[in-house]
């Protein structure tokens, strides 16, 4: 560690303050809009300091809707976009620690060919299979359903990735002590795996919860219904571009909102996101 | 307390490398028998299939009457104290040590008993609520020990358990291990590379260099009669000294150091062989008789000195009591009994002993 004397120690400081200056203000603006009148902002004259109608536009937005194109109230969507990120992030989550215990404690034929398998489709997101996913998912008759929403999102071999090289971590003879303790393989997984996993669990969930909540082409494209839209789309089918006044103060406390689960979980899970990337003890 | 007699027991991983080559052993009830060997001499393989963590290529293992080869290790009844240790991180020394009995069903009273009486023997009651990341190495190795204790087993297998820890603490914990085994009376087969440990310790030897025994005995037995000379040069610190020679006569052998008389009611042997003499059975001979030695180099050692020098062209090593001083590059006259000189065949290396 550099020690700094007199004024440069405030250099760091001063650069931090301008970094957060450049990714707050935005979000500043941004709540400072939703609570002037659509007029307002519409002018293009964007005050600078917060407006009168904070409790309004909050209220209309949750519970009863824009006038524009989409009319359903954001507490519907909050509660979709949650649904699919957290059925996103577990779902991930269960597949991937089975399938990379299965590849790291069992020896089955074919079990680097599963591997490369599971591997390869790292090179398969969402957007280059769209077609051939919508198709099943549309035979399924998944369309404007949660399973349609979140099932195609969940295979994922970053996760699988991650679990496998946590778990060649794990020393072999702690596997050895469980066959001497009487624990067959599942009781391992449930009395030694999982515990040690828990961490590593918490960091993967805030990301997978992020990725969740944040996906944007596969819900425009498998929902259609209006109560069954994320509050990502809903931002977009808000914002009028037609003949029609855009409601600014709505559309901005939309997006407010759908920032604050995110950072919610981020806030609440931050240690534990930390240690789970970073903790090396056994 | 059981008898483990291995028959013919072979390993050979796949890729055709042989760890274990056609070891036969038996480890009497209650004995305290070490594997010694360098490493990667098979000492550990063939613990591990006495275990049943590795599957046997061949051969036959019995822990008591039971040929064990297809039973489960958690059936063979059996503990094992890892070189790591092998706590789980997770849990506390209270559940490191019940988890196995737990997954047998034992009754929680039961349990209980057993684990509180383990922590008592070994001192760790204080420590029952804590997890293995707030011990010390020691105290780990003792939370280990106690995990194989609570079981009961008929046979305790120790895989190198002290080499994780200090130097003070090994010959602490080493004492310990003894004295557990006295009073538990289990039978016990531990696994070094530590000759030093395998001598404290074992009631019987084993010398195992590249996947074949090549002795058998009581510590004593392995260092006063060595069965050949790997047993000879790796047994006994500093190792042995040894010099090619030829017999010249019943009892005389001709080496770089003149001739030497050996006893030749031990040794029958003729032309050339290994000779073998350790370096505390040379003697500062009284007078200017004996051999020439030319140290080179000493090495205090407190109560003993080593002198590392040579007899005309072969390096030698002695050791002599420390006291008085010693000038290096001093040439010194010295004596060797006869009864200290092994000879060893040259191609086989086996001890010529009748």
């Amino acid at each position: 560690m550099v020690e700094h004397r007199g004024f440069s120690r405030f250099v760091p400081h001063i650069v931090l303050c301008i970094g957060v200056a450049i990714i707050a203000f935005p979000v500043y603006l941004c709540f400072v809009g939703s609570t002037h009148p659509q007029d307002v902002t519409s002018n293009g004259q964007m005050p600078l300091t917060p407006g009168p109608i904070f409790f309004e536009t909050y209220y209309k937005t949750l519970f009863v809707g824009s006038s524009g194109s989409t009319r359903e109230p954001v507490a519907t969507m909050l509660v979709n976009s949650f649904i699919m990120a957290c059925v996103i992030a577990l779902g991930k989550i269960s597949i991937s620690i089975i399938s990379a215990f299965s590849v790291v404690y069992f020896k089955f034929p074919f079990r680097m060919a599963a591997f490369w398998l599971i591997f390869i489709t790292l090179m398969l997101p969402v957007e280059v299979r769209i077609y051939p996913t919508y198709k099943i998912a549309a035979d399924l008759n998944l369309l404007d359903s949660y399973a349609g929403l979140t099932v195609p999102l969940i295979a994922s071999a970053t996760a699988t990735l991650f679990f496998r090289q946590f778990f060649m971590t794990i020393p072999d003879e702690l596997v050895e002590a469980s066959k001497l303790d009487g624990a067959g393989p599942m009781r391992f997984f449930w009395d030694t795996v999982l515990p040690l996993s828990r961490t590593n669990i918490a960091a993967l969930f805030v990301i997978l919860f992020i990725y969740g909540w944040n996906q944007y082409l596969w819900p425009i494209l498998i929902t259609t219904r209006d109560d069954m839209q994320t509050i990502v789309i809903g931002i977009k089918k808000m914002i009028v571009t037609a003949d029609a006044l855009t409601e600014w103060n709505v559309v901005l406390a939309t997006a407010m909102l759908a920032m604050l689960p995110p950072v919610t979980v981020v806030v609440l899970m931050q240690r534990w996101f930390v240690r789970g990337l970073v903790e090396t003890e056994k | 307390m059981a008898t483990v007699e291995l028959s013919s027991i072979r390993k050979v991983y796949p890729g055709g490398v042989e760890a274990v080559r056609d070891v036969s052993l038996v480890v009497p009830n209650g004995s305290f028998t070490v594997l010694l060997g360098p490493s990667g001499c098979g000492k550990s393989t063939l613990l591990r299939m006495i275990a049943g963590l590795e599957t046997t290529t061949s051969g036959e293992c019995k822990i008591g009457e039971r040929v064990v080869n297809e039973v489960e290790p958690a059936d063979r009844d059996i503990a094992m104290v890892f070189q790591n240790y092998a706590l789980y991180p997770h849990m506390s020394v209270y559940d490191n040590m019940a988890y196995g009995l737990r997954n047998r069903g034992t009754p929680k009273a039961e349990i209980d008993k057993r684990v509180r009486e383990a922590a008592s023997l070994l001192a760790i009651e204080d420590f029952l609520s804590r997890k293995p990341r707030a011990l010390s190495g020691g105290q780990r190795q003792r939370v280990a020990m106690g995990r194989a204790i609570v079981r009961e087993p008929q046979v305790f297998l120790f895989d190198e358990p002290l080499s994780n820890l200090d130097a003070k603490l090994r010959v602490t914990m080493r004492l310990e291990i003894r004295r557990l085994h006295n009073r538990l009376n289990a039978t016990s087969i531990f696994v070094t590379h530590d000759q030093v440990e395998a001598m404290t310790l074992a009631d019987q030897v084993v010398v195992m260099n590249a996947g074949r025994i090549e002795q058998i005995g009581a510590p004593g037995e392995v260092y006063k009669h060595p069965a050949s000379r790997f047993v000879a040069s790796f047994i006994g610190a500093p190792a042995m000294n040894l010099m090619p020679g030829k017999i010249a006569e019943a009892g005389i052998v001709e080496t770089p150091a003149g001739r030497l008389p050996y006893d030749k009611n031990r040794f029958h042997a003729a032309g050339e062989v290994e000779v073998g003499i350790r370096p505390e059975d040379i003697h500062a001979a009284g007078g200017a008789d004996g051999i020439l030695f030319t140290p080179e180099l000493a090495e205090e050692l407190g109560a003993t000195r080593l002198l590392h020098g040579s007899f005309g062209d072969t390096p030698v090593i002695i050791a002599i009591p420390a006291s008085g001083t010693v000038h290096e590059k001093k040439e010194m006259r010295l004596s060797i009994d006869p009864a200290a000189v092994h000879l060893f065949d040259k191609v086989t290396g086996r001890s010529l002993v009748r």
